[in-house]
């Protein structure tokens, strides 16, 4: 009988308590984050979309061997002897054309290994997250700041510089010594 | 009342009352259950979310107000799939079935002094004897279905039901001893004045028996409130749905409308049974405190603010029922049934008998 009444008794008192808890919560701030007009604080190491800041890049090629996943492309082209192609915003003389970069962030692993190997500190990670598309090839991101024309002109120079090099070397080497040659084959 | 005035209004022939009759029978269902319903699903959705520290619907208008008729609109575009093994004839009957019993429930329900669907001296027996017809309803739709998860569902929301009718019955036969009638308009008008004139408080009077009553009718009062609550198959006593056990219970096969009026009866069915506690232990339509329209001498007025009164207080009460459902974890089978049989249904014969002593002083 006493159990009977306990029983009543606690059911009842335990209602109660857990009715108070969920009103209480009623006024206590919602944690919901309205997200596309507010959005969430970030950590501040956080890894999101690369960036490279062209002006600093020297085209060492470094960040797209560091890529695990192959997602940098570059292309460089040298430089004339008569250009001059300025410096980086730490002192290092630019000499190569940089004709062709692209990361492929449908392949990117965010992993942050291409931003210690540079050696001007021009790729870096940027807190933007909302870059996607409904076509996978738009997710290949150029940086290179040249136009095609000047890229595909920057390649002729250098075709022709080295053609005129060559022509210049074979007229000079047309004249003496052919023994170099004869030697090659023998060694192996 | 509202139906002599609309025979009058259309010029009291046959015709009249049978246009009047229509009126009178449907005015509930778009003038208030439709509206009801979509608030109260906006309601529950917003105190479920701020019970647990969200936000609830957010993107559609101010706060998401749009959201329900957004969900309705949807719904009504939805394909309305019937499985290969179905059986037609009662699967398509089920959702009618369950919606036509709660919403007769309606008919004797009064809103106001003025309007009630239909003046029965029976009002309470004939809420519970055709709510009954909603038990038949969720058993075909369980049946009908052919899904053992459903049967399962429909099976437990039967034998719920069932237990729990007794001590609703018993709560509704004590105040049917105190008041010496069944029709609800006569109960609602015998708790006039004052909030302590209400039945909850012992009743209008002022003698020895409404200050010992009061206890027994706080017991009445909880009893009933807990045994409705159950009626209508919500959390803590949602065994028959248990998402977490048997999908969606008797409704898991339907879609689209008949999905909605499946729906559409549980509001209907929320605010069916808050009313009739509110009607039988917290005067119905009657204000707590006093009528504006006595005291600027304008009649007219009475019958909006009751109304009011009327949806406030059983606004309130499913406002406490969603507050529970966001509070109790669900009982499991035997529970349920303990908590009818070994509580509910000993303390309502009880309350029952010394309620009849206490009425003899």
């Amino acid at each position: 009988m006493k159990e009977y009444f306990g029983n009543i008794y606690s059911a009842l008192a335990t209602i109660f308590i857990g009715m108070k808890i969920t009103f209480k919560h009623m006024f206590v701030p919602s944690v919901t984050i309205q997200y596309p007009e507010v959005k969430p604080q970030l950590p501040e190491r956080e890894r999101n979309r690369l960036y490279v800041n062209m002006d600093d890049c020297i085209g060492c090629d470094q960040c797209s061997r560091a890529c695990p996943v192959s997602c940098i492309e570059i292309e460089t082209t040298k430089s004339l002897p008569g250009e001059d192609l300025g410096k980086t915003s730490n002192g290092k003389k630019k000499a190569l054309w940089v004709t062709n970069f692209t990361i492929d962030f449908a392949k990117c692993c965010y992993c942050q290994l291409c931003v210690f190997p540079c050696p001007t500190e021009c790729i870096y990670m940027t807190d933007v997250y909302e870059f996607s598309e409904w076509e996978r090839n738009k997710l290949v991101y150029d940086f290179a700041t040249l136009t095609p024309e000047e890229r595909q002109q920057k390649r002729d120079n250098l075709a022709k510089f080295n053609a005129e090099k060559e022509a210049e070397k074979l007229k000079a080497a047309s004249e003496p010594k052919p023994e170099i040659k004869k030697d090659q084959p023998e060694e192996k | 009342m509202m139906y002599d005035f609309l025979v009058d209004l259309f010029g009291n022939s046959t015709a009249a009352s049978i246009i009047a009759g229509t009126i009178q029978s449907i005015l509930p269902l778009f003038a208030f259950i439709l509206p009801f319903a979509l608030f109260a699903v906006y309601l529950e959705r917003k105190v479920s979310a701020h019970m647990q520290d969200r936000l609830g619907p957010m993107r559609t208008g101010w706060h998401g107000w749009k959201q329900t008729i957004a969900d309705i609109l949807k719904l009504i575009q939805k394909e309305d799939i019937v499985a290969k093994d179905n059986d037609k004839l009662l699967f398509n009957l089920a959702p009618i079935i369950v919606f036509a019993g709660s919403y007769a429930a309606f008919a004797a329900i009064p809103f106001t002094s003025i309007f009630i669907g239909t003046e029965v001296d029976l009002g309470i027996f004939y809420i519970i004897a055709v709510t009954g017809i909603v038990v038949a309803g969720i058993l075909m739709a369980g049946w009908a279905s052919n899904n053992k998860y459903s049967l399962l569902g429909s099976m437990r929301s039967v034998a719920q039901i069932i237990s729990y009718e007794i001590p609703t019955i018993l709560v509704a036969l004590s105040l049917v001893m105190i008041s010496g009638s069944m029709s609800l308009h006569t109960l609602s008008e015998q708790q006039t004045g004052y909030a302590w004139n209400w039945y909850i408080f012992g009743g209008p009077g002022t003698e020895l028996s409404k200050f010992l009553l009061i206890p027994f009718m706080f017991t009445g009062f909880l009893i009933i409130y807990i045994s409705t609550l159950a009626e209508v198959n919500r959390t803590p006593f949602d065994i028959p749905e248990a998402e977490s056990e048997l999908v969606s219970g008797y409704h898991t096969e339907y879609s689209g409308m008949k999905f909605a009026m499946f729906f559409l009866a549980e509001y209907a069915n929320m605010f069916a049974v808050s009313a009739i506690v509110v009607a039988l232990f917290l005067g119905g339509y009657q204000s707590p405190v006093g009528y504006l329209g006595d005291l600027f001498n304008a009649p007219w007025l009475i019958p909006i603010e009751q109304f009011t009164w009327f949806t406030i207080k059983g606004i309130f009460f499913v406002f406490v029922q969603m507050w529970l459902r966001w509070t109790l974890p669900r009982l499991r089978v035997d529970q349920l049934m303990a908590a009818s049989w070994k509580y509910l249904i000993p303390i309502a014969f009880v309350n029952l008998i010394i309620i009849g002593l206490i009425t003899l002083l």
